[in-house]
């Protein structure tokens, strides 16, 4: 039987039995505790972020270097960091705001931010592929995630997604996610006891494509969400899980296996599922509002630029100089035929070109 | 143990219709959506004939109806879809069939149909139900048979769309009320889609016990998707320039319950910037000045539902317990959502900050709107700020970078595309929405 964890004070206990082996609380969640730091989810109103509050000895920071180079760092009044801007001592953070710009040995400079599930998306080891901001936005409005739903996942992989769903239905919801990867369970446990959304979300090692989810959620889901090789296998549980009018939905790189889960979800069927106690027969179930998207996100770069106003040989357009160029001598001339600096914005080249397919279903209602 | 979480759930996000709640009403499968607020007298129009949405009273979201004829009329009537068996044998046919059939010898010359209006109209006099209908004229039509198995699924589905028409019953949240609105009246929100909706709300990290200050010029579906995301804890605070405050009548689509609307307030810019320069009565002299014509003038603010539903409806005030959860929402001109920042929120904001930002207002001046509101925000605290147009948020985040003011800056353009997944007739679909508009998000830092 699995108890989930729902007591907000209960930081130490985690009533977890059965076959996932005791979650351990770290000594590190207890300093958390103790010293009444920022939490990333402000789930007591007086951690939340305010001008007032300041990084703390045992806090959990977002370093920004540049704005493709951040990493998490749990600040320690001992310990230094460095990088190629030089040697910054924790000790010097101890005390300031968030969103300060810190210094190091060499002059250089870093800011220390306040952690988000965003940022932590930006800054997690990965140990699978995850899912990014667009994906992860999209799911968790047409999932129609809002405070107090009960959320299923399948699988974990590296905590990206869940963190985020975590967000959404604190403080009295709760996720419970499932990885047939034991060590990536444990993995993604340790993650969860960092950001300290444990007390919203349990991790089970489970293998939900040949299991489906457990029988004690049947009904209670408000929403179920799959990132798995064959989602298809897991419909059939995930349907049973749903409320009625509930939502799931199944992530899949490939068209193939987007075809399949679309198959397997139109066709009403009665289902015959193996439980723990036994044969089990599921009445038909049948979805609705099936609908498959793809989410992409294309960012722009901004800079100010001089355009060049002169007719150049035979009648050249002008071409577009940087400002920040350096005029190599080519005479007073071309400066004066530059316009004066105007800031442009033209899409960036580099862009993701697919993560997957997002297919969507809702759970109808039969009474 | 679940029996608390699900109870705390439905004051959240209630699953069953009550009297006075709003709907929306998806007739078709997407062909029409109309708002509708449930009462004993509201009614939607199909086709030419009005019908009474009272059965619709107490029925869980999600739900379908049909037309069914009784002894006063037509009526709507809820259906549960029958077990059908297992689709198997039909995709069989599917694959053997096909390589024969194609559109060769179809000629477009509206003949093919036998039955004429009056003949539908006849029958329906004597009681036929829809679905009769279509199969009636599926018998009638001379090229049926020459379709592909495809083109005839096609053929009966538009068909049952126009003579068994289905009403879906769902639930007002903001993904359903911002893709209605985007298909219906994009212009009253901003053309905000929901993917750059979802966005606004994970960028500008909405979670309960925020402080969230919002500057919503798109109608109030911002405020009410942030409000949904608080579920009944921090506080939404919609500011504004000067002594108007904009309006939001979408926010009382959400079906919202007291706790939740508690949340919702509104401040004057002036009222919460640091420095003063208008005293706090003046600016209240004003504001109830205005008030006051407000709610003697309705129509200053853009009516949001009830178009589609006949002038016949009333809106009368019946508070009705549900279950043992009383949920009153009172319908009515005095929303209980959009009250006043109090005093002391007031106070507590200043001190403290907000923990987070979202503008969406395509008319303002970004950049002169941001250096006013940007102190009001904590230190590490993200921003997100919708645009329609790239300049404006280039300007905005050109200027920001250069006075130092904020981090980890980014204009995004969100790209969504839906894909229609049937067997061998998988697709991105034809029609496509090309512009969900722009985003500069990013992080506020310590003024050195």
């Amino acid at each position: 039987m699995i108890r989930p964890k729902y007591e907000l004070y209960s930081l130490y206990s985690h009533g977890v039995s059965g076959g996932w082996g005791a979650l351990s609380c770290s000594c590190y969640c207890i300093l958390f505790y103790k010293f009444r730091s920022l939490r990333m989810l402000p789930i007591d109103p007086t951690k939340k972020i305010s001008f007032s509050r300041i990084v703390c000895d045992g806090d959990l920071v977002i370093v920004y270097e540049r704005h493709d180079n951040m990493k998490a760092v749990k600040v320690c009044q001992d310990s230094v960091l460095q990088n190629r801007f030089g040697v910054f001592k924790h000790s010097d953070w101890i005390g300031k705001p968030f969103g300060s710009k810190v210094f190091s040995n060499k002059g250089g400079f870093i800011y220390l931010l306040a952690p988000t599930p965003e940022l932590w998306t930006l800054v997690l080891s990965h140990r699978t592929q995850i899912l990014y901001i667009a994906d992860i936005s999209f799911v968790v409005m047409y999932l129609e995630i809002v405070p107090g739903c009960l959320v299923l996942e399948s699988g974990t992989g590296s905590g990206s997604l869940t963190t985020s769903l975590a967000r959404a239905v604190a403080p009295t919801g709760h996720v419970y996610t499932f990885d047939f990867h034991e060590q990536r369970a444990a993995s993604a446990r340790e993650d969860f006891e960092k950001t300290e959304v444990c007390n919203l979300v349990t991790v089970g090692v489970r293998d939900i494509q040949g299991e489906g989810f457990p029988e004690e959620f049947s009904g209670l889901a408000d929403s179920v969400f799959l990132d798995l090789p064959q989602p298809w296998l897991a419909i059939p549980s995930a349907a049973k899980m749903l409320k009625p009018d509930g939502a799931l939905c199944s992530f899949s790189p490939c068209i193939e296996q987007v075809q399949r889960t679309c198959d397997t979800l139109i066709s009403k069927f009665t289902v015959l599922i193996r439980s723990l106690m036994g044969l089990v027969h599921v009445s038909s179930a049948s979805l609705l509002d099936i609908r498959t998207f793809e989410v992409l996100l294309r960012t722009y770069e901004v800079q100010e630029v001089r355009m060049n106003c002169s007719q150049g040989d035979g009648g050249n357009l002008g071409s577009l100089i940087r400002k920040r160029r350096r005029h190599s001598g080519k005479g007073n001339n071309v400066q004066d035929n530059l316009s004066s600096p105007t800031v442009m914005a033209r899409p960036c080249s580099e862009a993701k070109g697919h993560t997957g397919y997002l297919t969507f279903a809702r759970l109808k209602c039969l009474s | 143990m679940s029996q608390n979480k699900s109870q705390a759930g439905t004051i959240q996000n209630p699953r069953v219709t009550w009297e006075g709640c709003s709907v929306l009403l998806d007739i078709n499968d997407g062909d029409r959506l109309v708002f509708a607020r449930l009462s004993a007298a509201a009614t939607l129009k199909i086709g030419n004939k009005n019908f009474s949405l009272q059965p619709l009273i107490g029925c869980p979201f999600g739900s379908s109806f049909q037309i069914e004829n009784g002894d006063k009329g037509p009526f709507l009537s809820r259906f549960v879809a029958s077990m059908e068996g297992n689709n198997a044998q039909e995709k069989e046919d599917f694959e053997s069939q096909e390589i024969s059939k194609d559109n060769r010898a179809l000629v477009d010359n509206n003949k093919a149909q036998s039955l004429t209006g009056e003949d539908i109209d006849a029958m329906r006099r004597q009681g036929a139900t829809g679905d009769e209908i279509v199969d009636a004229l599926i018998a009638n039509s001379a090229t049926f048979e020459k379709k592909t198995l495809f083109s005839q699924e096609k053929y009966r589905l538009k068909k049952q769309k126009k003579y068994a028409p289905k009403v879906l019953l769902r639930r007002p949240v903001a993904r359903s009320i911002c893709e209605a609105y985007f298909k219906k009246y994009p212009a009253r929100i901003g053309f905000l889609r929901v993917d750059t909706l979802s966005l606004l709300l994970s960028m500008a990290n909405v979670s309960a016990n925020s402080d969230v200050l919002v500057v919503d010029m798109v109608g109030g579906l911002l405020t009410g998707a942030v409000a949904e995301r608080l579920g009944g804890t921090g506080y939404v605070c919609g500011t504004y320039l000067g002594v108007t405050p904009y309006p939001m009548d979408i926010v009382r689509i959400f079906n919202f319950s007291d706790e939740v609307c508690n949340r919702i307030v509104r401040s004057a810019l002036t009222e919460l910037s640091l420095t003063q320069t208008v005293t706090l009565e003046q600016i209240h002299q004003q504001e109830n000045e205005l008030n006051m014509e407000c709610l003697s003038n309705p129509q200053m603010s853009s009516s949001v539902s009830m178009e589609e539903i006949s002038p016949s409806e009333k809106e009368i005030t019946v508070p009705v317990p549900e279950n043992a959860i009383s949920l009153v929402n009172k319908m009515g001109k005095s929303t209980k959502a959009g009250n006043k920042a109090s005093q002391q929120a007031i106070e507590l904001w200043k001190e403290n900050g907000f923990s987070s930002l979202i503008i969406a207002a395509p008319e303002l001046d970004i950049w002169s709107l941001l250096q006013d509101i940007l102190p009001l925000l904590s230190n590490s605290a993200p921003f997100a700020i919708y645009h329609q147009y790239l300049q404006p948020l280039a300007t905005c985040m050109h200027n920001l970078q250069l006075g130092k003011m904020a981090i980890g800056l980014q204009i995004s353009e969100p790209w969504l595309r839906e894909y229609q997944v049937l067997p061998s007739r998988t697709h991105p679909c034809m029609q496509m929405n090309a512009f969900g508009g722009y985003i500069l998000s990013g992080t506020k830092i310590c003024s050195s």
